[in-house]
């Protein structure tokens, strides 16, 4: 089979899975939805590396292939095909793609096991996967646009699928007006291309990109700012970043999958797939950058205080998104798409922990109400503990080489891009203390809570009867009804298949950073080479001095984090109690995740809100109904009571009319003539 | 025989038929009237005809004569049902259609 054809079969098992299941979600007996969905992502993952293979059997530089299975119009000026794009850099994230879906199919097989919504749960997964490897082979402008809605579309879905907790529908409307918005700059940004290089095919317009436009001429600047408007909606980016926590809202494994792994990253992947606009436009690179290096911190900051064990986890992917976007944007596009994958394995494999966590506590996600639960959960608490060395950036797991090669590249490019660097290793300090304060609260922390005590004796807590969900301040009842959590949480330790998906994931957490060292075996830099053929940016160069630096850096901040943290939070002491008076200001400000949900409540959504109202009291019944609807109806009413005189009932009159009407005609045609 | 004697008889038939339609109230004689009308119509359709020598007109004329069949048995059927309702027979009284 070509590749192409392989590509074709990875977009098409997801899709078919989705149909399977959503169709016969009445009949599937049992479990069986879960395991189709699964099995229809293995199969994509198998062709996706089957798609790999055969790539590699191409010689370098025509590892970009392009197939079409039909035009949707080819009209003056415009080709629109169902087209992908089969190179290097997509063959990458398909495989990151379908690879961590598959395990996280499998983790959810267990943790959605007692859901009523069971089999629309999975038919919704495999749709989004379905829409995001769309997005990513994609050949064109057009398809890619499809995708990037789709995505959008499912991630609404799965954050709003336990559909009768307000909180969970909130969350899903805030986060897709908030990536509409990205669509409307994606769709923009698309348009101020398509002016100038008059074609949507992805090749082509790459080929023409120098041709056409000038570095740093004003419609290329102004395309790639509005690309960055969409990367920044979808990759949850300052300021467009806050329906990523409240999409936590979602079930675990959704939040695992979509807002971690997969659909959030898909900013990086479009600012490395549309590398020669950015690079034709070093002012949006600098703006990508700049909030990049700004989220990552920010991120970092409010991560510190927050005690809702996903948003912890929420705000740190935002956090290391930052970082992935701060690399592609300044060219370290091999570093970025590298960080983006370890990050999948070991972002994946912290939520699927914090998932058996949260099934061990009965749905309670507060750090306040988590201790001692080491014991308790073996297994979970050593893949948190891995997820968050390589997180970290702890020597040898993964993180740690994929962060520091970003650094490593954004440092050597010198000028102000040293600032960048050194807020780059803020971050990674302020991360390793993040992340081990949240596995010091939850698994050491003094005395083990009653939860953790007995699922030690070997009787999870409260499984049989109904439950309080969302935080013990909700209010809400949990109660078995479709719509709501199931009332039984799955916990790794009991569930074969959610061990097998952690295992395998802490597999990649812990190796996959082996496969690029710097300057020793670079193999993604190496494999992503032929899709960044024309790229200036993009070459191997590395002083040995800023490498050896950023090792040594990286290394130290992170054990001086992790010892940090064990300081603080490893025992039950006063230090946080102290360190919260002592900077209350600061505290309040990281607490409320400095203000941005209140800012944008009171910049754009009160506004909107008030004009609404205005409208809605002044302009619709004045103008609307007033005069536009009035006044059309006075006109009709008008004109009909002119006509209505005519019509007396009178038969003899309308016969006299006609007789009228027909000479008056004959008499016309006979002057004619 | 020149071809206008026979249209002067069809116009004579016609304008009388058109005189009793406009002038007469009582639905009977209207619908005779109208009849007069048809058949003054028919008239120019067969002296039409002779004079081209072939028969669409007598076919069209057959068409109509059919057409006023029907005509009448709706129109005594209507005049019928109104005597039946103890209305007016009488064209001026029935003017509900009135804008």
């Amino acid at each position: 089979m070509s590749t192409t054809t392989f590509a074709w079969l990875v977009l098409a098992f997801p899709l078919l899975g989705t149909v399977a299941i959503g169709a016969g979600f009445n009949v599937l007996p049992g479990r069986s939805a879960g395991w189709i969905g699964t099995g229809a992502i293995f199969l994509s993952f198998l062709a996706a590396l089957g798609a790999l293979i055969s790539l590699q059997g191409h010689s370098a530089d025509h590892r970009q292939l392009v197939s079409s299975l039909w035009e949707y119009a080819s009209t003056a000026g415009i080709d629109a095909q169902m087209s992908i794009l089969v190179d290097p850099l997509s063959v990458f994230m398909i495989l990151v793609v379908t690879g961590v879906s598959t395990m996280i199919h499998l983790y959810s097989v267990s943790y959605l096991d007692r859901d009523r919504g069971f089999a629309r749960y999975f038919s919704y997964l495999n749709f989004f996967v379905f829409s995001m490897l769309l997005l990513v082979l994609a050949g064109n402008f057009l398809l890619l646009i499809v995708g990037w809605a789709f995505v959008g579309a499912a991630s609404y879905l799965l954050i709003s699928f336990w559909y009768r907790r307000t909180t969970a529908t909130r969350a899903g409307i805030k986060a897709f007006v908030i990536n509409v918005v990205g669509d409307v700059g994606l769709v923009l940004g698309t348009y101020f291309l398509f002016k100038h290089t008059g074609t949507l095919d992805f090749l082509q317009a790459f080929k023409q990109a120098p041709h056409v436009f000038t570095s740093g001429e004003a419609d290329v600047v102004a395309g790639c700012l509005l690309l960055l408007v969409g990367a920044f909606a979808k990759s949850a980016q300052i300021p467009l970043h806050t329906w990523l926590p409240d999409a936590m809202e979602g079930p675990t494994p959704v939040s695992a999958l979509i807002h971690a792994a997969t659909m959030v990253t898909a900013g990086v992947y479009l600012i490395a797939r549309m590398h020669p606009f950015f690079e034709l436009a070093p002012a949006a690179q600098d703006v990508g950058a700049a909030i990049g290096c700004m989220t990552l911190v920010v991120a970092a900051t409010i991560a510190l205080t927050q005690t809702d064990i996903k948003r912890v986890i929420a705000y740190s992917t935002m956090s290391q998104i930052g970082y992935m976007i701060m690399g592609v944007s300044v060219g370290a596009y091999a570093a970025g798409m590298f960080h983006l994958m370890t990050h999948a394995f070991f972002k994946a494999l912290l939520f699927m922990a914090a998932g058996s966590i949260i099934g061990a506590m009965a749905g309670e996600q507060s750090l306040d109400r988590m201790k001692g639960f080491r014991r308790a959960l073996p297994f979970t608490f050593a893949c948190f503990v891995i997820g968050g060395l390589a997180l970290s950036g702890i020597p040898p797991f993964s993180g740690f080489f994929s962060k520091d090669d970003i650094l490593l590249v954004t440092g050597e490019l010198g000028g102000w891009h040293w600032a960048l660097y050194a807020l780059g290793y803020l971050g990674a300090f302020m991360t390793a203390i993040y992340t081990f304060r949240m596995i010091f609260r939850a698994f050491y922390g003094g005395e083990p809570v009653t939860e953790a005590t007995e699922l030690e004796g070997g009787h999870p807590h409260h499984v049989e009867q109904p439950t309080r969900v969302g935080g013990s301040d909700s209010g809400e009842v949990e109660d078995t009804d479709v719509g709501f959590p199931g009332p039984v949480h799955a916990i790794a330790e009991r569930a074969l298949p959610m061990k097998v998906a952690m295992s395998v994931l802490a597999v990649g957490a812990v190796g996959a950073g082996l496969i690029q060292i710097p300057d020793v075996d670079s193999v993604v830099e190496k494999f992503l080479a032929p899709a960044f053929a024309g790229s200036s940016l993009y070459e191997v160069h590395t002083k040995n001095g800023v490498l050896v630096l950023g090792l040594i850096l990286g290394t130290t901040l992170g054990l001086a984090g992790i010892a940090i943290a064990w300081r603080t939070w490893g025992r039950p002491t006063d230090i946080p109690a102290t360190l919260r008076a002592r900077f209350s200001a600061a505290y309040s400000l990281s607490f409320n995740k400095w203000y941005f949900d209140e800012a944008i409540d009171f910049a754009i959504v009160r506004p909107a809100r008030a004009f609404g109202v205005f409208a809605a009291s002044t302009f619709e019944p004045g103008f609307v109904e007033g005069t536009l609807i009035g006044g059309a109806t006075s006109i009709v009413r008008a004109g009909s009571a002119s006509v209505r005189a005519i019509q007396t009932g009178l038969l003899r009159y309308y016969a006299a009319l006609l007789l009228l009407g027909v000479a008056g005609l004959g008499l016309y045609f006979l002057l004619q003539t | 025989m020149s071809i206008a004697w026979y249209l002067s008889v069809s116009s004579i038939v016609f304008c009388t038929g058109a005189f009793g339609v406009m002038t007469r109230r009582n639905p009977l004689v209207v619908l005779l009237c109208l009849e007069l009308m048809l058949n003054g119509a028919n008239l120019a359709l067969i002296a039409f005809s002779r004079m081209w020598g072939n028969g669409d007109g007598q076919i069209l004329a057959i068409v109509v004569m059919i057409v006023a069949a029907c005509e009448v048995c709706i129109g005594l059927g209507m005049i019928v049902a109104i005597h039946r309702r103890r209305l007016p027979i009488d064209v001026d009284e029935l003017r509900e259609l009135q804008g």
